[in-house]
């Protein structure tokens, strides 16, 4: 009860904050200063977009095939000590990243493409094989003991029910891409980042902004887009969200 | 290898960045640790309240950091705190809730529902339950969830160079404006070092603080 | 029919090499069930693993209706083989009908000849299509969930079955139950099946023939009564259990037992003429009085029809209790001991009598077995006697 009654006061407080900053921004001409930043936002979100969309389908395409590699019983010799290789490689702050490919690669999109590609490329491996890992021995044998080849093994049954984790990876990926694309603007590669930190460096809160509330609205879209295509695309009987909904 | 003479050069610079960056980050992910603990032994009380703080909290986290300073620092500029370390510490406060607040309310949660009904059984109060089979029990993925946190905001606090935090970020912001490879790549390595080194650091502390007879610690990422 | 010629497994280990299952050679005939049993790591699992090569024989030969299966191809020889697993393995990625379908899918069957078929074996699991097809394994009770494993093995229709433990799962009433359900589909079916228990109690009920397995060895392959009444050495003997005897009453009925050499009267008779009978046959106790339809309706016991005057009808008392000549020997001992009794008149499925069974006759009927053992085992070894 009483949370009920809060969350109704909530809303109502919410809804005078929003009243109050909207008339307090256009007194002051806020509003006006904001349009005229309109145009940039809209190419540097296009830039922003771009280099998001290359560089994760880059990763993604590259991930998911190394993961299932790694999860081979072939490469099982090998698959522990490159998850530590993984596993530390996340560890590394993706501003570190693009400073080192920076320093290998030079100044553009190449590099800033690379270091993202990089930073997204770690987690959807590692999710990718250990989804695969923790696909039950039981479900395998019954797999093989009906007469599956071991492509349709993986295709039909090892990928299917590995796809809530991959997915899970492919999310937190594509949100450190994410949040790491502002800054890809430092090696001279574009997007939203030119806004905001033009707008630090003259001390213009306005510019600020104008980079700011863009780039952290596209992060949250980009997340909500992967949650929602993970809540379609996995098969109802191995998905969670799915499941609470239909209990 | 440049970067390297550089280093030893200036080895006293190198060492005084990396303490300002581990206090930075220690200070803002201790008072997480201070807020989110008990906020998320809190919503274990209430499904539908736990369901929206951690919604906040992901969305919060899905925010770049760099988004979020240039998001705080006009806010924070009214009070006089625009530049600084100041957006840095609460940025980073911010960033750290979600692993914590996740990890705390998950492993009160996850904990057998046999136990808690021998606790009851032998006749322990609801706060006795909680100091002595629960916090106990859960303190070890706790700790993981401090470490998700420190790790990732090693690389927030890096970020915050830019708007003047200091730290090892620093050494890079300064290396890319002044197109010096050495500052660049000692800065890089420096800070992935850090991470490196405190991850396991952590890594070794969350397995000593665990109860002997229940090594297995879920791994909240 | 299943055939193993030689098979061996042994398994390199860090310790050295250990032999799983050494030089097995066993016969299924079409249409029975084999179990394999013994304690765990006797091979048994390894045995059967190694016919649909999820375990890869060292040496020795699996044949298949006569033909030799090393000559076809792992996938080929598997989708042709029905496998059911403990833990089951319904993929839950899949509605009940993709899990039922995917063999025939395999194997590349037409999608109305499959569909059809999914509807067929539900009904036959006795589970309702409509209500389960489009479901997830997940949203199924564990019964219904290997109910669901053992259509996906029957769907293409392989002659032979390989089971592992498939009801080990299962709480004992739901075993219980789906262990009957698929004896009776097995009466139509007459798939060629082996089987894994650790169960004894389970081989008994399910065996068409039990396979002991000991340190991967097969010590004994004999139908349950045999290995009942004649174990073959103090392993089996202990595996069995110190109440083998009453165990093998589960497997005996009535009807070979009971007796239709005997007497009755009609309610219209007198008391005398059934004292007569009674002296006649020598019954000690009583004699079943019958209606027109053969239907015992009550009994005259020897101490009435000494002391009273008058019919049958006025004086019979109510019949203790019948057993059907279809029920087993544990039926009706479990009958005569609540009773304080020892013989009990037989029924068929119309409830007319046709016999009767006494204890002194289980019990001869059972120590023949015994006897015939030991004279055998005498004859075989004439120096034991001296």
């Amino acid at each position: 009860m009483p949370i009920q009654s809060l969350k109704g006061v909530f809303r109502v407080l919410l809804l005078v904050a929003i009243f109050v900053a909207g008339a307090w921004s256009y007194a002051t001409g806020v509003i006006e200063e904001f349009i005229f930043y309109l145009p940039d936002i809209q190419f540097l979100t296009m830039e922003h977009l771009w280099l998001t969309a290359i560089s994760g389908s880059l990763a993604i395409l590259v991930a998911i095939p190394l993961g299932i590699l790694l999860s081979r019983p072939s490469m099982a010799r090998w698959a522990e000590s490159g998850m530590q290789v993984l596993n530390i490689g996340t560890t590394i702050p993706t501003l570190a990243v693009l400073a080192l490919s920076m320093s290998l690669l030079g100044i553009g999109v190449v590099p800033a493409v690379f270091a993202l590609f990089v930073a997204t490329l770690l987690p959807i491996t590692r999710n990718t094989y250990t989804g695969l890992k923790g696909v039950s021995p039981a479900l395998k044998e019954a797999a093989s003991g009906i007469g599956m080849s071991p492509a349709q093994r993986l295709i039909r049954v090892e990928l299917p029910n590995a796809l809530y984790v991959i997915f899970a990876g492919i999310r937190t990926a594509l949100a450190i891409n994410v949040g790491t694309v502002p800054l890809a603007f430092l090696i001279g590669a574009g997007g939203l980042g030119e806004l905001i930190f033009t707008g630090i460096d003259l001390y213009n809160p306005l510019m600020m902004l104008a980079g700011a509330i863009p780039t952290a609205m596209l992060a949250i879209m980009v997340d909500a887009l992967i949650a929602s295509i993970a809540f379609l695309v996995v098969p109802r009987g191995v998905n969670p969200a799915r499941r609470a909904a239909h209990a | 290898m440049e970067w390297i003479h550089y280093a030893v050069s200036n080895f006293d610079v190198l060492i005084a960045r990396t303490i300002e960056h581990i206090v930075l980050v220690g200070i803002a992910v201790g008072i997480a640790t201070l807020t989110g603990v008990p906020i998320g032994i809190a919503i274990t009380k209430n499904e539908k309240m736990a369901k929206t703080v951690l919604y906040i909290a992901s969305i919060i986290v899905t925010i770049p950091s760099i988004a979020l300073f240039g998001i705080m620092i006009p806010i924070l500029s009214i009070v006089g705190h625009g530049i600084g370390y100041v957006p840095a510490v609460i940025a980073v406060l911010l960033y750290s809730q979600l692993p914590i607040i996740r990890n705390t309310y998950t492993a009160i949660n996850n904990v057998d529902p046999a136990l808690r009904e021998a606790a009851r059984g032998i006749g322990m109060s609801q706060n006795q339950r909680l100091q002595k089979v629960e916090i106990p029990l859960a303190v070890p993925v706790i700790m993981a969830g401090v470490r998700t946190a420190v790790v990732l905001n090693i690389g927030v606090m890096a970020i915050a160079a830019y708007i003047g935090a200091g730290g090892l970020g620093t050494f890079i912001s300064r290396g890319i404006s002044q197109s010096d490879p050495r500052q660049l790549i000692l800065g890089a390595i420096a800070v992935s070092l850090l991470a490196i080194i405190v991850d396991y650091a952590l890594l070794y502390l969350q397995k000593r603080l665990t109860p002997k007879g229940m090594e297995q610690v879920p791994a909240c990422n | 029919m299943i055939r193993l010629d030689n098979l061996t497994k042994v398994f390199d280990t860090p310790k050295g090499a250990v032999v799983a299952a050494d030089h097995i050679n066993m016969e299924v005939p079409t249409g029975e069930i084999c179990i394999l049993l013994g304690p765990s790591g006797c091979g048994k699992t390894t045995t059967l693993k190694m016919i649909n090569r999820i375990v890869r024989p060292t040496s020795g030969k699996v044949f298949i209706d006569d033909e030799d299966t090393s000559s076809l191809d792992t996938q080929t020889l598997r989708r042709n083989i029905g496998y059911v697993i403990q833990q089951i393995g319904l993929f839950p990625n899949m509605t009940i009908e993709e899990n039922i379908t995917i063999v025939p899918k395999l194997l590349g069957w037409d999608k109305a000849k499959y569909k059809e078929r999914a509807r067929e074996l539900m009904r036959m699991i006795a589970l309702e299509p409509d209500a389960f097809l489009k479901r997830y394994p997940s949203e199924l009770s564990g019964g219904q969930q290997q109910r669901i494993g053992v259509a996906r093995a029957l769907a293409a229709d392989p002659p032979v079955m390989l089971m592992d433990e498939p009801f080990g799962a299962i709480d004992p009433i739901n075993r219980a139950v789906i262990q009957d359900e698929f004896l009776k589909m097995q009466q139509e079916l007459k798939k060629t099946i082996m089987f894994v228990s650790h169960d004894i109690d389970e081989a008994i009920k399910m065996g068409d023939r039990i396979a002991i397995f000991r340190d991967g060895h097969l010590v004994q392959y004999a139908t349950p009564d045999t290995l009942l009444a004649a174990p073959k050495d103090s392993f089996v003997e202990s595996f069995l259990g110190e109440d083998r005897a009453l165990k093998r009453l589960n497997l005996i009925n009535v009807r070979e037992v009971v007796s239709t050499n005997f007497e009755t009267v009609s309610p219209r008779d007198s008391l005398e003429s059934a004292l007569q009978t009674l002296d006649k046959c020598g019954y000690q106790h009583a004699i079943v009085m019958v209606n027109e339809e053969r239907q015992p309706v009550g009994i005259i016991p020897r101490a009435v029809a000494q002391v009273s005057k008058g019919s049958c009808h006025d004086y019979a008392q109510k019949v203790p209790a019948v057993v059907n000549v279809n029920d087993d020997l544990r039926k009706a001992v479990s009958l005569m001991l609540a009773h304080d009794i020892t013989w009990l008149p037989c029924v068929d499925d119309e409830g007319r009598l046709c016999g009767h069974i006494t204890q002194r006759a289980m019990t001869h009927h059972l120590g023949a077995r015994f006897r015939t053992q030991q004279a055998t085992a005498e004859l075989a070894d004439p120096m034991a006697e001296e």
